[in-house]
């Protein structure tokens, strides 16, 4: 912590401070997905760790390698394919809502063996 | 000569073709193209049968030849199962006897089965046993020799088992598959021990006459015997099996649950003496270098001819007296060959024994389609149930009478011939055994006989409705049979199929022809006076031989007696806590298993809830602690 | 100096939006806090000279997907509905993971970002080396990725209308 802000008022934004901003967004994330109940909420909390992953691939790329475009290639590609997970969750988001009239991830355990008491 | 592998691929074609088809053709297109096939490979075997013994001999000797030969499976580079085919004098003539008799029964069986069910496979199996058979007798080695005896082996029990819904025709086919089953696994294992030893299955290898390929085994032996004789007398049992020899002989009377031209074709003329073929085949094995497991085939061959002509003389059903009778001439066969030597004077035995299968074939042929013919018209297998016949069924009286006269052996037909060879050889070898065999040759005129009047002489039954004479696809084999059965005795057999090769004219010893002729009528005279009418006398003579004639009748008791050794000493010994162990170690186990893992999963199932944060939840905290893990320790 | 100002700004946003967009009650506010999110990423790239990829951000994030978000909410809750707020101890739990995993990874950056990166300010990137690269088949070139990522985007669309049609 001590170099950032020693690094607070140099003329240069230190890496960490980018990798600190999204390990903050991340870290939201994560706790969206793990409390929240509503599927929205989770897709929600899903962008933003994705969108974390995001700047990382682009800070790396222009801080450690600067004269190749991994990382930039990356982050486009992730955007491209976090763009058709959304549009295929919310689809089932929608047909779900359809079907159960809520969109409660805890409604949906379905799969799961239920607890009848088929025991031999 | 490489046509003749059509010899053999035309009946397998016949075979899918028919067996692919089945109920979809007329059961009259497919008895007539069973029939085609079959009379096209009857051609090409007399074809083959000409060109052999007119170009195969080199300088006074018949010449193995081997048209075709491939190898069919490579282990390694000693170890390599061939398929091809050896014509020599033996596989030659084995070739005309199984195409004629087998075409015969085809054409027997058109009008025979005519309107059963399972016509059309009926005609399938006959060619596969067609094709298992001559595959058999072409083999230029004797591990394809056994997979044809296997294929026989199936194709015998596919047709004694046709009618599947008679419980006695199951268990008949089971008996048989098994027990001759039983006597394979000494064959393979004696195949084995002298392939082991000599490095090779190959019969031109093994009857070459090379000492050297037999030197490994010299001097091995095991339990007091040669290793050489352990094998020969392990592939011997094989043989016992197929030709029904005592005591492996027990399959052959039930068989008769099959249809009865089946009978005439497998367990009369073709599969049963495929035992003796092998004895044949290996001839020059046995007789050099085993000279006393061949004394033992005599031994054991005259015993069972003896043991079988006795049962024959009390049996009712016509078709198992004529199945017992069937036995006893294989035992003459294996006499034959047992007691004979090598080449020239010597192997007159051997000379004998062939020509008695070659007429035996079509006499014993002829005796079963004229048995099936009486069956047809009186619908019954038993004696008691016929009588006065000859009126009703001229054409089936003659040629039973012949094929009687000739399995009796009278002058001049064709069993005279050859069993008179048989006896000399047999006298020459020893007076003793000679003089057995001359008993059982007068015992065989006084059983066929005893047959022949009861049916065609005797008192005669109201039958329900008058017995009519057999339709011509019936009558026609019959009267060919007829003809080769007459006329078979005055080929020069021994101008064809000796022991080595070389021809050889055998002198007649008038003497010995005329006491077997004696005999013979003797047999056929007592039989004439006891069964011609219907009088007290056999019931008399049942009676007065009493205990014996007991014995006889219940087959000895050998049935009973594999009965109770299987079930007291096997099943219950062997079988049952083998059972046991199956039932409740190994599938215990398995079960147990099983039962283990479903209780497992009954127990940790509410680990899965479903609920996807919950994972989430283990699977962030499971990366959490592989990082810390990976990064601090 | 200007740039320093500028990013802070930019990283008090992201992290303050951040916590609010997934604790907030309502549906539709979360998705306008994410909005910033996204903006303020946006302007992240801007910073780092990635102009191309702060408009892909802009246009595809801030834009397409946050359309979706919206319909999606619009269509599956009730005008003003308030989302009940889950149990305490769900939440206190998250809250706690969630701490531990920043200590933990600020504790691994912190100890081992000792090189001093220097920022090597460049004129911006030129979009037609992006391009062409982006469409080249050389190492270091991305068409086969680019082709997969238009054929995932073809079975994304066809996925989605089959999965939300009306039976």
């Amino acid at each position: 912590m001590g170099s950032i802000l020693e690094n607070f008022t140099s003329g240069i934004i230190p890496m960490e401070a980018y990798i600190f901003v999204s390990f903050i967004m991340f870290f939201s994330g994560i706790y969206g997905f793990l409390s929240r109940k509503s599927l929205l909420m989770v897709l929600i909390s899903i962008e933003l760790i994705l969108n974390s992953a995001d700047i990382n691939f682009a800070v790396f790329n222009r801080y450690l390698y600067p004269e190749h475009f991994e990382g930039f290639f990356f982050a486009m590609f992730t955007i491209a394919i976090s763009a058709c997970e959304t549009a295929v969750a919310i689809a089932i988001v929608i047909n779900i809502y359809r079907n159960l009239n809520n969109v409660e991830v805890d409604s949906l355990d379905e799969l799961k063996e239920p607890e009848a008491s088929d025991e031999k | 000569m490489q046509y003749t592998l059509l010899i053999l691929l035309l009946p397998l074609l016949s075979f899918v073709v028919l067996g692919l088809m089945d109920t979809k053709w007329k059961a009259r297109v497919a008895g007539s193209v069973g029939t085609l096939v079959l009379s096209v490979v009857a051609a090409l075997s007399y074809y083959t049968a000409w060109a052999y013994f007119s170009t195969a001999n080199v300088g006074g000797i018949y010449q193995k030849i081997v048209p075709l030969q491939t190898v069919w499976m490579q282990f390694s580079g000693q170890l390599h199962i061939d398929l091809g085919i050896l014509l020599d004098p033996i596989s030659v003539m084995m070739l005309v006897v199984i195409s004629t008799v087998s075409l015969m029964v085809h054409i027997y069986s058109l009008a025979y089965m005519k309107g059963e069910k399972g016509f059309e496979r009926y005609y399938a199996f006959l060619s596969l046993f067609t094709f298992s058979m001559l595959g058999l007798v072409v083999a230029t080695n004797i591990f394809q020799m056994y997979i044809f005896w296997e294929l026989v082996g199936v194709s015998s029990y596919l047709l004694i088992g046709f009618y599947y819904t008679k419980p006695e025709a199951v268990a008949a086919s089971k008996k048989a598959f098994i027990v001759t089953r039983f006597a394979d696994l000494g064959f393979l294992i004696g195949i084995l021990i002298l392939s082991f030893y000599t490095q090779t299955f190959d019969f031109g290898v093994l009857n070459s006459g090379n000492a050297g390929i037999f030197a490994s085994a010299s001097g091995v032996t095991f339990m007091g015997a040669s290793v050489l004789s352990w094998a020969m007398a392990l592939i011997f049992i094989g043989g016992a099996g197929k030709s029904a020899m005592f005591p492996l002989h027990i399959w052959l009377p039930d068989a008769m649950e099959g249809p009865t031209p089946v009978s005439a074709l497998i367990h009369a003329a073709t599969m049963v003496v495929a035992g003796v073929y092998l004895v044949a085949r290996l001839f020059p094995v046995y007789v050099t270098y085993t000279p006393d497991v061949l004394h033992g085939i005599a031994y054991v061959g005259a015993f069972t001819s003896l043991f079988a002509a006795v049962i024959a003389c009390t049996q009712t059903d016509i078709k198992r007296v004529l199945a017992f009778s069937t036995i006893s001439q294989i035992g003459y066969m294996m006499v034959g060959l047992g007691v004979s030597g090598y080449g020239g004077h010597e192997g007159t035995g051997y000379m004998a024994s062939m020509f008695h299968l070659f007429t035996h074939a079509m006499f014993k042929a002829l005796l079963f389609l004229g048995a099936g013919s009486v069956i047809h018209a009186v619908h019954s297998n038993e004696m008691q149930k016929m009588g006065g016949l000859r009126k009703y069924m001229p054409v089936t009286h003659l040629v039973f009478l012949i094929g009687c006269l000739a399995i009796a052996g009278i002058f001049p037909l064709s069993g005279f011939f050859s069993k008179d060879e048989i006896l000399a050889a047999t006298y020459m070898y020893s007076t003793g055994l000679g003089i057995g065999m001359s008993f059982i040759a007068g015992l065989t005129a006084f059983y066929m006989f005893r047959l022949y009047f009861n049916i065609f002489w005797g008192k005669e039954n109201s039958y329900e409705h008058s017995p009519h004479e057999s339709p011509l696809a019936m009558t026609i084999p019959l009267v060919v049979l007829a003809f080769f059965s007459f006329f078979g005795g005055l080929i020069p057999f021994g101008k064809f199929v000796t022991s080595d090769g070389a021809a050889y004219t055998g002198e007649t010893n008038y003497v010995l022809a005329i006491v077997s002729v004696l005999i013979g009528i003797t047999g056929i005279l007592l039989a004439a006076a006891m069964y011609r009418k219907k009088t007290m006398l056999p019931d008399r003579v049942s009676q007065s031989l009493g205990f014996i004639y007991q014995l006889a009748r219940n087959k000895f008791y050998v049935d009973e007696l594999y009965l109770f050794i299987t079930k007291n000493v096997f099943f219950k010994g062997m079988a049952s806590p083998v059972s046991w162990y199956d039932r409740h170690v190994v599938n215990g186990s398995v079960n147990g298993l099983a039962v283990v893992t479903q209780w497992v999963s009954v127990k940790i199932k509410g680990i899965q809830t479903g609920k996807v944060q919950q994972y989430a939840w283990v699977f962030l905290l499971g990366t959490l602690l592989m990082a810390f893990l990976i990064l601090f320790l | 100096m200007a740039e320093q100002i500028i990013f802070y700004i930019l990283a008090a946003i992201i992290a303050v939006f951040s916590v609010m967009a997934v604790t907030s009650t309502r549906l539709i506010r979360s998705a306008l806090y994410l909005l910033f999110v996204l903006l303020a990423t946006a302007g992240l790239y801007l910073l780092l000279g990635y102009h191309y990829l702060f408009a892909v951000q802009t246009a595809v994030y801030a834009g397409g997907i946050m359309v979706l978000f919206i319909f999606a909410i619009l269509l599956t809750q009730k005008p003003g509905e308030r989302i009940t707020p889950e149990p305490l101890k769900q939440r206190v739990l998250a809250i706690v993971l969630s701490v531990a995993g920043i200590a933990f990874c600020g504790h691994i950056v912190y100890y081992n970002f000792n090189r001093v990166y220097s920022f090597v300010k460049e004129a911006e990137l030129p979009t037609k080396q992006l391009g062409m690269t982006l469409m080249g088949t050389e190492k270091f070139q991305y068409l086969l990725p680019f082709e997969s990522i238009s054929i995932l985007l073809l079975a994304c669309i066809v996925g989605a209308i089959m999965i939300a049609r009306k039976r």
